[in-house]
């Protein structure tokens, strides 16, 4: 299976390949890992794939003011590695040993993955469920769009044509503050079959499910249930899974609440 | 007599074996191992063209149109072809065999004319530069068709309201019945009868290496050249030369290093036959590799069978009968040329195959559908057959309240039962069941496991223990194949010949795809002759240069193989000895070859290095007596005559624990205890078996093709598509028996499929083992927590 | 070659130029342009593995990355590898206990292996096992491969 023709640029400042990206048939390469596969299938033949990888501005992980700020080109290696992402946001360290393989993960960015929003991903239901703020830069300069309002639809995300996702802000979780960070897949490095990044701050809990709908969902039902049966019963209000090649709604449902009981404790 | 001419397995005699029985690593693994093999994609030849395929994306449909314009303008492109250009240089096929009786299958063409019958069947074939070019230029062809109703439920298929071929009258490839009588009255005076239907998911090979042709037809002198990734080069070599039209000794096909194959390799594909047909029309190299979609949708699938299955027995738990009714789907056509019906039939020969009932009576149908072909896969029809005898089995152990490994203990055929003709007319020479279960308990601790899982289950723990007994097919007769008219060799040949340094060349006509086959040759050829292993090498797989020969299907390396190089060897000393004696002037009686030298047989003092003697039989004749020639080259052939299949033996288990929560299982452990006969290697044997057994796992837990009602493939990618990796799977314990065949001198009997056809049925077995407190069993395999869950109760 | 683009990578030690067209991945441009065949395509959506080699010290996947992404990296393949000795007490142990048959997988699982010792040289039997996920082996079931790892790693025999 190769891939279609297509032109290459690797651009080296940002002003020039957010005008690159602005052109119709163009796509942004950064980790590749999900973008290359689905161009070796032939899934997708854009005219112009724009490389980000030298723009320096789009990398690193810094924490600041209690703030810790992912660049979109850093790598699940590299936040696997971070001292700052294990202090704190257990939940993402958690959710990246999850994310594929070792060679993958040396390329695979966490810009990619928000953009690209796969609904079994993990990285869109941590930062929802810690709702993260997505920086989006154009020509036209910088948008902040808040988690909850990014994750559209299946594969489909608020950035506009012409917007690239330039870094993710999350508050760093305080002491009294509770993660959980669980997920199903049939083997190792899959993507999952449920998964569930939840966050209890303050008596309240952010329950992000992925792979449960076409976008990481919150349970809101759940998460304001009192005790874990009526929680669990309530998940069948904030959840209509679609079936899967494997797994009918029924069990994925059923699964969601597995995690939910797994979870409950530890927040 | 000396050790040369005793069998292996001669009873009390001292027969040095040399390096047969050794764990000795493989010399041709050392190149694999810095990426300097040689596989058919590597090779680099002047003016290589490539192909890709345009394939039907429609079950079935008729080819109204195929427009070539756009394709033929893209850049690169040297032809674009369709069905018809390509039938004029390569005649049709029908997989049919006599031996099968019955059995029916129209004509396929190289490539589909008229009627796609598949999603996946090639249609056209487009020749480029490169495989990027051909492959921009398949998008660009354009097509009209007529989509036509597709058949794909089996039930369906057999119903017959739509017919596939209508010139064959339904849609009934192959149909067998067998009754020894008596049944009926087995069941109705048994104390117990037990039924279960049982569903096998269709799945594959997934093959590291997709398939690789590379053909290379010379127009000066009318020949053909094909680097294939093939198990049977010979029987390439007639395919290619009967259909292609060129004579058999101008065809000769290379197998250079195999990336693996288990028998998705050993069949005929039209796409292949097409890159064969396209190189002598172009009268240039041409070659092809299956990329991964099109493998997914192209490389032969197997084992869908859905089995309805009954046992009788006794309250003591005798068996007393079997009856079998199986129904397997397989594609629009039956495989060339060992057919899509052997499966089927050998589900018929091996059910209740380790057990000493005289009553059976079984039904086949083999029917058509628009998926995807099947044929032979490692194995073959021995992890149905093992795991619908083993599953019924456990259920009447389990009513009757007996611990399953006593159950089988009282109705596993004796080992002095022997030779024992089975109720489906299959005859075994000598098996070891009792030996191995005995072996298999011990080896696991059994019992230690048992009370283990007793004490887990009161604390909610729930494990499983489950066994699987079984036979299989090995080392075959023209009994699988020739009898019924196939140009497929049983025998084999080698030769060895010693060069005028003293080393030793192996050119045998079984092949090797990473089983180990040249490593074994060689120790049974530096023992048979007497070398160490490092003055050795073997070459397989180049009909221009071994003697003719079968290959590699149905574990006959070793067991034949093996035996011809055997044989060459000790007749290659006996010349080595004489040419001796002519130097030496001493009597043949008194010497023998052992360490690179020849030795006085009595006292081991080294008289001649075997380099002497090669300097001398090769460039000095003229000091050798004038009536003497030495003839350093010796080839013997062998087949196995007495049996139609040499069968083996063995006993799997597997230790599981499921999450009822979750429906997932945990592998804890898997044992087997294996009778191959004489072990050659003994570390190469047990790699095979848990090669095999992972195999088999996938096939249990994670494997199936999964076709929608309109005969797409839904998961026909590695990440859809679900093979067993390295986190998941457990350690395989393994432990041998050793009963040899007394039908050749080496004793060895085959191994490579065994551990893929137990594995299934002893992680079933475990599953519902573990289930069985929950009050749950599960028939379908793969084994999905889906399954799992609704077996529980947990989803509806 | 209508979108060629000038790359310069440094393959096992030696500095390639090239002009090279973008849709060409890396493990294709190894194998095709400069002969490297030690590198595998089993399934080029990067599933199986097979196609692992190291850039810039890391071990990658390389039907995943555009050989023009390559420009100014470092690539080592299986090749150089064996030569510089790097895999040669892997490749030991892998041989001695037959951790490969078709040897189709071999080269990456030795990249993966090696990138385990220099990353985790006290991993457990399990975390060994982990690292290897990501590769597919049809022929050994895997043991034997973690069996010889874990004698490279732990010295046992």
């Amino acid at each position: 299976m190769k891939a279609a023709p297509f032109a290459y640029a690797k651009p080296r400042a940002l002003a020039e390949a957010l005008d690159l990206a602005a052109r119709p048939d163009a796509k942004i390469l950064a980790g590749g890992q999900s973008l290359i596969p689905s161009l070796n299938m032939r899934l997708s033949s854009p005219a112009l794939l724009v490389d980000i990888n030298a723009l320096g501005e789009l990398k690193g992980i810094s924490l600041e003011r209690g703030v810790v700020r992912i660049g979109a080109l850093a790598t699940h290696a590299e936040i696997e590695k971070s001292q700052i992402i294990q202090e704190h946001l257990p939940l993402f360290a958690a959710a990246v040993r999850h994310i594929a393989h070792p060679a993958i993960r040396n390329r695979g960015t966490i810009g990619g993955s928000l953009a690209l929003a796969d609904p079994a991903a993990e990285y869109p239901a941590c930062v929802l469920a810690m709702e993260g703020v997505i920086f989006a830069r154009s020509s036209a300069g910088q948008r902040q769009i808040r988690a909850s309002d990014f994750f559209k639809g299946l594969f489909e995300t608020d950035l506009k044509p012409g917007e690239l996702l330039a870094a993710v802000e999350i508050t760093a979780q305080l002491k009294d503050e509770r993660s959980a960070f669980l997920e199903l897949a049939r083997r190792q490095g899959d993507y999952a079959t449920v998964g569930l990044a939840a966050f209890a701050t303050n008596g309240t809990k952010r329950l992000a499910y992925f792979g449960a709908a076409d976008r990481p969902v919150l349970a809101q039902n759940a998460a304001k249930a009192k005790d874990l049966d009526s929680a669990k019963a309530a998940l069948a209000k904030d959840l209509q899974p679609p079936a899967d090649l494997y797994h009918s709604s029924a069990t994925k449902l059923h699964l969601a609440q597995v995690l939910l009981e797994r979870a409950w404790n530890t927040l | 007599m000396g050790r040369a001419e005793l069998p292996l397995h001669a009873p009390g005699t001292q027969v040095d074996r040399g390096y047969i029985g050794q764990s000795v690593p493989r010399p041709n693994a050392q190149r694999l191992l810095q990426g300097r093999g040689a596989y058919t994609d590597d090779l680099r030849f002047p003016r290589l063209a490539h192909v890709a395929f345009f394939r039907s994306p429609h079950a079935h449909a008729k080819i109204r149109k195929l427009d070539f314009k756009a394709a033929l303008k893209s850049p690169g492109v040297i032809g674009v072809f369709d069905g018809r250009a390509v039938a004029e240089y390569c005649t049709p096929w029908v997989a049919v065999l006599a031996h099968l009786k019955g059995i029916k299958s129209p004509p396929q063409h190289a490539i589909a004319i008229e009627r796609a019958c598949w999603q996946g069947e090639a249609c056209a074939a487009v020749v480029a530069e490169s495989r990027s070019q051909a492959e921009d230029a398949v998008g660009l062809i354009e097509a009209e068709w007529e989509e036509l109703p597709a058949v794909i439920d089996m039930d369906e298929s057999l119903a017959g309201k739509i017919v596939i071929h209508p010139e064959l009258g339904d849609n009934i490839c192959f149909k067998r019945e067998h009754d020894t009588g008596g049944v009926d009255e087995a069941f109705a005076k048994a104390d117990l009868v037990v039924e279960e239907t049982y569903g096998f998911g269709r799945h594959t090979g997934v093959c590291n290496e997709g398939r690789a042709i590379l053909a290379d037809y010379n127009a000066g002198e009318h020949s053909l050249t094909v680097y294939h990734a093939t198990q049977a080069p010979h029987m390439m070599q007639d395919i290619f030369s009967r259909h292609l039209g060129i004579p058999e000794a101008s065809v000769r096909v290379i197998t250079k290093d195999v990336g693996g194959s288990y028998g998705i390799k050993v069949h005929v594909y039209p796409d292949e036959m097409a890159t064969a047909a396209l190189s002598v029309m172009l009268r240039r190299p041409v070659k092809f590799v299956a990329d991964r979609l099109e493998s997914f949708l192209s490389d032969i699938h197997a084992r869908e069978h859905k089995a309805k299955v009954r046992l009788a027995c006794t309250k003591e738990g005798e068996i007393l009968a079997f009856e079998l009714d199986d129904l397997t789907p397989i594609g629009p056509y039956s495989v060339y040329p060992r057919t899509s019906g052997i499966e089927g039939n050998q589900v018929v020969n091996l059910t209740g195959g380790p057990y000493k009932h005289q009553k059976y009576r079984a039904k086949l149908n083999v029917v058509f559908t628009n998926k995807n072909v099947t044929c032979q896969y490692r194995a073959v029809g021995h992890p149905i057959a093992v795991t619908l005898t083993e599953a019924i089995v456990d259920l009447a152990a389990a009513k009757l309240g007996m611990d399953p490994a006593e159950f089988r203990r009282k109705n596993l055929i004796p080992d002095d039962a022997y030779p024992y003709t089975f109720p489906s007319g299959i005859k075994f020479e000598k098996l070891s069941h009792h030996q191995t279960l005995d072996k298999l308990l011990a080896l696991m601790d059994y019992k230690k496991l048992r009370e283990e899982q007793a004490a887990l289950r009161k604390r909610k723990v729930y494990r499983g223990i489950g066994l699987a007994a079984m036979i299989e097919v090995t080392n075959p007769s023209p009994a699988f194949y020739g009898v019924g008219g196939a140009r497929i060799s049983a025998q084999d040949g080698a030769t060895l010949r010693l060069e005028p340094t003293g080393m030793l060349t192996v050119m045998c006509s079984v092949t090797e795809q990473g089983q180990g086959t040249e490593g074994i040759f060689a120790q049974i050829a530096a023992s048979a002759v007497g070398v160490s292993m490092d003055k050795v090498r073997v070459i397989t797989g180049d009909t221009g240069v071994t003697p003719y020969g079968g290959g590699t299907w149905a574990s006959r390396g070793a067991g034949i193989g093996g035996e011809a190089v055997l044989l060459a060897g000790r007749a290659l000393r006996s010349n080595m000895l004489d040419v001796a004696a002519a130097i030496l002037k001493m009597d043949k009686a008194e010497l023998d070859v052992k360490n690179n030298a020849v030795v006085h047989a009595l006292t081991q003092e080294a008289k001649l290095p075997l380099a002497e003697l090669g300097r001398v039989g090769y460039f000095r004749p003229d000091t050798l007596p004038a009536d003497f020639q030495a003839e350093l080259t010796v080839t013997r052939h062998y087949t196995p005559r007495q049996y139609g299949f040499t069968f083996t033996n063995g006993m799997q288990a597997s230790l599981v624990e499921i999450d009822p929560d979750t429906g997932m299982v945990k592998l804890l452990k898997h044992w087997c205890v294996e009778d191959c006969g004489t072990v050659i290697n003994p570390m190469l044997v047990d790699e095979q078996i848990r090669g095999g057994v992972v195999q088999g796992i996938g096939a249990a837990l994670y494997e199936e093709c999964l076709y929608d009602a309109n005969g797409q493939l839904l998961n026909g990618n590695m990440a859809d598509y679900l093979v067993p990796m390295a986190l998941e799977m457990p350690d395989i314990v393994c432990a041998h028996i050793e009963t040899p065949t007394r039908q050749s001198q080496l004793g060895a009997k085959g191994v490579g499929e065994a551990g893929t056809a137990g594995a299934p049925g002893a992680v079933m077995n475990a599953i519902n083992d573990a289930l069985s407190p929950l009050k749950a069993r599960v028939t379908s395999m793969p084994f999905t927590p889906e399954r799992i869950l609704r077996a529980l109760g947990k989803v509806a | 070659m209508e979108h060629a683009v000038e790359a310069t990578l440094t393959v096992n030690g030696t500095e390639v130029r090239r002009r090279i067209e973008p849709r060409q991945h890396l493990v294709d441009f190894l194998r095709e342009e400069l002969g490297l065949t030690g590198s595998h395509l089993g399934c080029e959506h990067g599933v199986c593995g097979a196609c692992t080699v190291r850039v810039n010290g890391e071990i990658v996947r390389g039907c995943l990355m555009l050989a023009v992404q390559a420009d100014g990296c470092k690539v080592d393949t299986i090749e150089g590898l064996s030569d510089s000795g790097e895999l040669a007490k892997l490749q030991l142990a892998f041989h001695k206990r037959n951790a490969l048959q078709c040897g189709f997988c071999t080269p990456a699982m030795l990249l993966a292996a090696r990138d385990l010792q220099l990353r985790n040289p006290r991993a457990s039997r399990e975390e060994i096992r982990e690292h290897l996920s990501g590769n597919y082996c049809r022929c050994t079931g895997y043991q034997s491969i973690v069996d010889a790892i874990e004698e490279v790693l732990h010295g046992q025999g």
